[in-house]
Formats: C-alpha cells, structure tokens, sequence
C-alpha cells in the first residue's frame, strides 16, 4: 500500500496541499482527479519521493519515509515509478531513447534486457532507439519514458497525465501497457488525468477508486 | 566547420608551432641587447621593430607568449577546476553545505580580487608559480558562481527527478546529467578566464611583483613599450597587445563551434 496521510505543501508562502490523503492500492487502478493547480502533480511528486512535504506522513509498503529524492534508500525510491506529463522535459536531451530506456539499468547495476524485448514492450522500433529526443515525435518519447519507469519493475506507478499530449492510439497503447503490467505484477497504479472518461474507463477493469482533489 | 572557425583553428595551430618550435630551431637570444638598433620601427630585419635596448621585437613576442599563454591556462585550469568543484558541490548538495560555501564565496568576492592577488603573489618570490597561485585563487569564485547557477536549473529539471527516482546515485546524476551540460560553460568561463589572467600577469609584473623584468611575457613587454609610447614608438606594446587579441578571439571561436556541436539540437539543424 502507498499511503499518504495529512501531506502538506508550500511553495514559499503560497500553501499548495493541505491535509492531503491518497491510498494507492496494489493491483488496483486509483484515479485522481481535480482541476489545474489544486496540487495533483505536487502531491504525485510528494507520493514518489521526489519532494519532501512541510507536513504529513507516506508509507511504502508499512514503510514510513523519513528521507526523499537521493536521500531515501534506493530501494524504496524505486519501489515507486514516476512518469510526467511532458515527455520532452523528462529525458536529458543528450541521451537516445535507448539510454533513456535503459538508464534506471546502469544506475542499479543491473543487465539490461535485449533492445529488441525493449523495443516490442513498448512499440518503438529498434531503427527508434537509436534517435534523440529532438528527432522522435512526443508519443514516441512517451514510450520511451514508460519503458524506463517500468525498467525496474516498481510496485507503484504514478502516471501524472501521462496521456495528456498523446493522440489516441498512443494513449491507448500505453493504457493498455500499463494495464498489462499491473495484471502481471500486480502493481498500484494512480491514473492522474483531467480525462473523466479515460479515468473511468482505466480504473473499471480493477474497480479502483477515484478520487476527486479541490 | 565554417571559414571563420577554420581560420582560427588556423591561427592557434600557427601560434602553437611557434612558441613550442621557434626557440627550439632558431637558436636566437631573445635576450640580446643591441644598442646600436635601439627603438627601431617595422622593417625586414625587424618585422615587429626593436625594442628601447635594441631587442627584436618579434622575437620576443613569441617568448612571451610562451610564458604568457602558459601563465594564463594553467591559471584558468587552477580557478575553474577549484570553481567547477566547489559550485558543483554546493548546488548539487544544497543545504547547509551549499550556504557555506556561497558565504566563502561571498568572503573571497568581498576583497578587491586585485588587492587580494597582490596579497597572495606578495607571499611568494616574483615567480610564474607565484602569478598562476594568484590568480587562480582569486578567480574560482566566478566559475563557482556559474556552475552553481547551472547546477540549480538542472537539479529542477525533471529527467533529474526520473534519474533519481529510477535509482541514479548523487555521484551518477552528477556525472551522467550535470557535468555534460556544464562542460560548455566551463569551457566558456576557461577560454574567457585565460586572456583575463594574461592581464592579472600585466598587472602584476607592472607593480613589480609578477614576473621578473628580464623575462619576456607579453604584460612585461607592454609595460617596457608603454615607457617609449609617447616618443611614437607604438610598435614595442602594439604587436605584444595584439597577440593577446589573437589567441583568445581564435580560442572563442572555436568553444562556440563546440558549443554548437555540443548541442544535438543544434548539431542537427547545422545539418539541414
């Protein structure tokens, strides 16, 4: 279980979260929703350890985090993946897809798999790996940026309106990629998404929750 | 490669063979007074003129700027690896060490970097070591500054959030994320460092206190044609001038070439 209990946020004197709540289940598909600028991404950062709050508690698994981003202990950080709303911000931009996909590998010391098993999971072509960001559209970037979240097999994924800028045959691709990784492994998902009827449709399969911010 | 980046990959490899081969193969005395041709202006037998006691100016010009170019990148090296290291440092870790450092920073900033190179220098004999040890320390703060700058805008970037939270360690972000897009402003803060510490060692070696007078470098040769300046003998400070204009105009032509190839954006649209 992923738990978020009283989790409060302040950019300066601006308060962002307030006593914020949020279980994400394991096997299930947890939907949040809520309109721009109530904190959904704060709270997903918050939930991925990347941000440590002014207040409140998260637990991984029973386990309380006490320390975030490089502090926190690897294993916990990467029982939990993130994946952003702009794949273009989210990769170094030096890197080809191939690194990019592959990194989370080589920063734990871990062979990664064939490119070819790499390619087919997500649906780039090896001829794709090779390119850099700059020259791959947003959606294949988004590919690349799922694959390297579920590199390490976390067992929470956090999608912070992951389909947000796809068209609607990478969005349902990766949709369906995720929901094939949570029947695998039985992972928690929390869907992040303005799209009522993507949210309802995504957390059906699981009768997950969704929960509504603001 | 554009004609102005091949002109001046031209000049530095020209001025490189010099300094390292023409005392080797000419076997000239650069220091050989001769009265007798004494403030001589441009000629055949003295291109750059002579000197007030006779000395071949351009001879001399390719001594200092041996000892000149060498003064000013070992200088660069010292103030930007020490800069590099600790901006490096203080934006990636942040916090207290971070406050530490920039108040240290701040403490170097405070003194007149002049005054405190005087202090510094004044501690060895007139030496090149002495000059190198000068400007070094008293320069790091600038490439700490923009290190530091740049470490704070990556560190908020979020492939730095994907690296971390897909298990980099601080020391791999560091040298997978950071370091290669610091390295083009570090190259920049060096190449714009050099021609800055050549002035350091005019500076100095006017005040009497960087390198010894018989020793050709271009600040002491401009120092010894400003005393004949005003009798029109331009040419013993002028050709000195200029060959620190050259080194340094061909090195920045050539870091922004790099700096366009360092960016695989850019690097594909200089393609089109």
């Amino acid at each position: 279980m992923l738990r978020a209990d009283g989790i409060a946020v302040s950019y300066g004197r601006q308060r962002v979260l307030r006593d914020a709540d949020l279980t994400v289940a394991p096997g299930v598909v947890t939907g949040l929703a809520g309109p721009s600028g109530c904190g959904k991404s704060t709270l997903a950062r918050v939930l991925a350890l990347m941000l440590r709050p002014d207040g409140g508690r998260l637990t991984v698994d029973g386990t309380e985090v006490r320390r975030w981003r490089q502090r926190a202990a690897r294993d916990l950080r990467t029982k939990v993946a993130l994946i952003f709303q702009q794949p273009r911000l989210a990769v170094d931009p030096r890197l080809t897809l191939r690194e990019i996909a592959e990194e989370p590998f080589h920063a734990t010391g871990r062979p990664p798999g064939p490119a070819a098993d790499l390619a087919d999971e997500v649906g780039l072509t090896p001829e794709l790996l090779v390119r850099r960001p700059h020259e791959v559209s947003d959606g294949q970037l988004q590919r690349a940026c799922v694959a390297r979240a579920l590199a390490l097999r976390p067992r929470y994924v956090i999608c912070d309106e992951m389909t947000t800028m796809l068209d609607a045959s990478t969005q349902a691709h990766l949709v369906a990629r995720l929901e094939a990784y949570r029947t695998e492994t039985g992972a928690g998902i929390l869907a992040i998404t303005h799209d009522d009827e993507l949210l309802t449709r995504w957390t059906g399969p699981s009768e997950g929750p969704i929960v509504r911010m603001g | 490669m554009r004609t102005s980046e091949r002109i001046a990959a031209g000049v530095l490899v020209a001025l490189a063979l010099a300094v390292l081969l023409v005392p080797l193969v000419a076997q000239l005395d650069q220091q050989l007074v001769d009265l007798r041709a004494a403030n001589q202006g441009p000629s055949l037998a003295h291109p750059f003129g002579t000197d007030e006691v006779g000395r071949d100016v351009l001879l001399r010009v390719v001594y200092g700027l041996r000892v000149s170019l060498l003064i000013g990148l070992v200088a660069a090296l010292v103030s930007v690896t020490v800069g590099t290291v600790a901006g490096l440092t203080a934006g990636a870790l942040g916090g207290a060490a971070d406050r530490v450092i920039m108040r240290v920073v701040d403490g170097f900033n405070s003194v007149p970097h002049l005054l405190f190179g005087i202090f510094i220098v004044a501690l060895f004999s007139p030496s090149a070591t002495a000059v190198v040890a000068s400007v070094g320390l008293t320069h790091w703060t600038t490439a700490a500054r923009i290190v530091r700058s740049e470490v704070l805008t990556l560190r908020a970037r979020p492939f730095v959030d994907a690296a971390i939270s897909g298990g980099s360690s601080r020391l791999r972000v560091v040298r997978r994320h950071f370091l290669p897009h610091l390295l083009p402003h570090i190259a920049l803060a060096s190449v714009l460092m050099v021609p800055h510490a050549i002035w350091h060692e005019t500076a100095l070696s006017f005040l009497g206190l960087g390198l010894p007078p018989h020793l050709a470098s271009l600040g002491n040769m401009i120092n010894d044609g400003a005393r004949s300046l005003l009798a029109g003998n331009w040419w013993a400070s002028l050709f000195p001038g200029l060959f620190i204009l050259l080194p340094t105009l061909a090195i920045s032509v050539l870091v922004q070439h790099w700096r366009d190839r360092a960016n695989p954006r850019r690097r594909s649209e200089l393609q089109l």
